[in-house]
């Protein structure tokens, strides 16, 4: 499938550089503790790479993507919550069998919306399903009312605040605040060693990469196309015979089934899930991620999450109070020096001088180059 | 066989039809007809309600009251793009295209194949859409601009380039929003042509302000003036009605 059509040429050199350093070069230099880092931050790059589609492509802004970040990262967490509470694990407690959280708030039955997950072939579904329905019955109710624009982007942080509300005060039901902890093992398998770190970073990269892949394809798709061409003018996409709210629904439901990969991702590598990953802020890091990255480029996505959490980290580290202030300078600085990010600095200021320098060298060895069209079909 | 009065069967029969914006009526109590391959221009002072007619027809503006029937099916009750799967097309006045598309990737949007979501997954660029692409390409005068970003266009290209967008999509009502307004002398001459090949087989409805173009082009033309009609009959009749020169063309 990934042949010179599906990519061009850079955007294969963008993919071979990232899997380098995704599956080589950070695993070998980084100890576990490091790499286990990256493999967080890597659960946004899900995020930014749905944003790219949906935002960068399609226009639609969401701030609201820690929603489905949230809704996959809880179907997990209630899955290894189950499993950590065995009635062997539980046995102090005056309920045992259930979850801890809910035996401190006084419930003596395991609510009827948490049984399935006892089941892990149907919390893999729900990672998916649970959120596409969200994101799903969001998108109808509001594109098919032609809302969109700013009043979306409001409406989708009114839902993460929502969200946030809701886990919050549900105390029993969700573990309130302090989210879902102490989470032990997958299907049996212990995820708190170097070890399982060290297997799921790379379950979470070819996951990445599946989901890089997707995009692309759907990317080259003439979807993809109309997704840029709806961003630009809706009007005529539908006088040119087109539902514009179905494909803004598809758009939005696939970013909100990258973010919700991410999420259960998330829960896996860190090892708990709270509200603070589904509220408004972590939305807005999520969007920031993107335009650092670059909206319309998928890699680039990628390269602004590691960047962007890289600097959070160590600016965090030492100056606390100053990182949400950087955080904000660089969005302003982004979106009105960079507004492609760093993917549009690339494009503009360093391919060039490659491809320069490749050119010179090129004709002489009388090779010619055919530039391949950037909406290449995949076939 | 009869059984009673038998209508002659109009393409479009737009009857009562009105729309009122907080109050103000900016289409009141029209009725008009188009038949088979018949070209009517609509003209009119500045504010008469053209545009809006047109916005009613295509349903980018909901009717208050009033009927418009296409081929017997009734339009003020179908969703945009379920009207132009019925067969009418529509050009806006201000090019609007797709500036970041080529002007391959724009006329193939407007091809009527995979139109839903998974249709447009499954889309496959084959050879028929390019025989298309390029035939109509020819028509435009773009032929050799088609892997050129829409955004480079002049703006008469442009106007060419949702014209066959349009011609993409094989309407059976063609409605072209001022299609010469902004252009250069040569690139209205190559328009009328254009124009003058594409509204063969089927129904045109155009509004232009150039009385020199629509006198070649109208078979019969509709004075809007204040939502209303004026009057309407062919060039000759309109020219010579004495309401139409006191508010239009007198000016």
């Amino acid at each position: 499938m990934i042949n010179s059509r599906f990519f061009n040429r850079s955007e294969l050199i963008g993919f071979v550089t990232l899997a380098l350093l995704l599956f080589l070069i950070l695993p070998l230099t980084l100890d576990i503790f490091r790499l286990n880092l990256v493999a967080k931050y890597l659960t946004y790059a899900f995020v930014a790479v749905g944003l790219v589609l949906c935002w960068g492509y399609g226009g639609i802004l969401s701030l609201g993507q820690g929603v489905f970040f949230g809704l996959g990262g809880y179907c997990m967490a209630m899955y290894l919550k189950l499993e950590a509470s065995s009635v062997e694990n539980t046995k102090i407690q005056s309920t045992p069998g259930i979850p801890d959280f809910m035996d401190w708030n006084q419930i003596t039955q395991l609510p009827l919306f948490w049984k399935p997950f006892h089941s892990f072939p149907f919390t893999l579904l729900a990672i998916l399903l649970v959120p596409a329905f969200f994101s799903f019955i969001i998108g109808a109710a509001m594109f098919k009312r032609r809302v969109g624009g700013v009043y979306f982007a409001i409406i989708t942080q009114a839902i993460a605040a929502i969200l946030t509300i809701l886990i919050v005060g549900q105390q029993g039901y969700t573990g309130g605040i302090n989210g879902i902890t102490d989470l032990r093992t997958l299907h049996g398998w212990d995820i708190r060693t170097d070890h399982a770190k060290f297997i799921l970073y790379f379950v979470e990269v070819v996951l990445l990469f599946g989901c890089i892949v997707l995009a692309q394809f759907i990317r080259l798709t003439k979807l993809g196309r109309i997704l840029v061409a709806m961003r630009e003018q809706e009007d005529r996409v539908r006088f040119s015979g087109y539902s514009v709210a179905n494909f803004k629904i598809f758009a939005f439901c696939m970013a909100a089934i990258f973010a919700a990969i991410g999420g259960a991702m998330f829960t896996l590598e860190v090892g708990f899930m709270s509200p603070s990953f589904v509220g408004i802020v972590p939305s807005i890091e999520m969007v920031i991620y993107t335009a650092v990255g670059g909206r319309l480029s998928i890699f680039g996505a990628v390269y602004g999450t590691l960047l962007v959490n890289f600097a959070k980290t160590s600016l965090s580290e030492s100056f606390p109070q100053l990182w949400l202030f950087g955080l904000g300078a660089l969005f302003i600085a982004v979106v009105l020096a960079f507004p492609d990010g760093l993917a549009g600095i690339w494009r503009d200021y360093v391919q060039p001088r490659i491809d320069r320098l490749m050119s010179s060298r090129k004709s002489k060895n009388g090779w010619t180059d055919s530039s391949v069209a950037d909406g290449a079909p995949a076939e | 066989m009869l059984i009673g009065h038998q209508p002659k069967e109009f393409l479009l029969a737009v009857e009562a039809l009105t729309v009122s914006f907080d109050g103000f009526k900016a289409v009141n109590d029209l009725s008009f007809y188009v038949e088979e391959n018949e070209i009517r221009v609509i003209i009119g002072p500045n504010g008469a309600g053209k545009t809006t007619v047109l916005d009613l027809i295509c349903g980018k503006t909901k009717a208050t009251s009033g009927s418009i029937q296409f081929r017997g099916q009734e339009l003020t009750k179908l969703k945009e793009n379920q009207i132009v799967k019925a067969g009418v097309g529509r050009k806006f006045q201000t090019p609007s295209i797709f500036d970041d598309l080529t002007v391959f990737e724009n006329l193939e949007i407007s091809y009527p194949r995979g139109r839903t979501v998974f249709g447009s997954l499954a889309f496959k660029r084959d050879a028929a859409v390019r025989e298309r692409v390029e035939e109509v390409s020819e028509m435009i005068f773009l032929k050799d601009r088609l892997n050129v970003y829409a955004a480079q266009l002049s703006h008469g290209q442009k106007q060419w380039l949702e014209i066959g967008m349009l011609l993409i999509q094989n309407p059976d009502l063609l409605m072209l929003d001022e299609p010469v307004a902004g252009m250069s002398v040569s690139e209205r001459v190559k328009t009328a042509e254009l124009l003058n090949r594409i509204i063969k087989d089927r129904s045109v409805l155009v509004i232009e302000h150039d009385m020199k173009f629509v006198e070649d082009i109208a078979h019969k033309i509709t004075v809007l003036h204040q939502g209303q009609i004026l009057s309407e009959g062919s060039m000759e009749h309109v020219k010579n009605d004495p309401k139409v020169i006191e508010v239009y063309l007198g000016h």
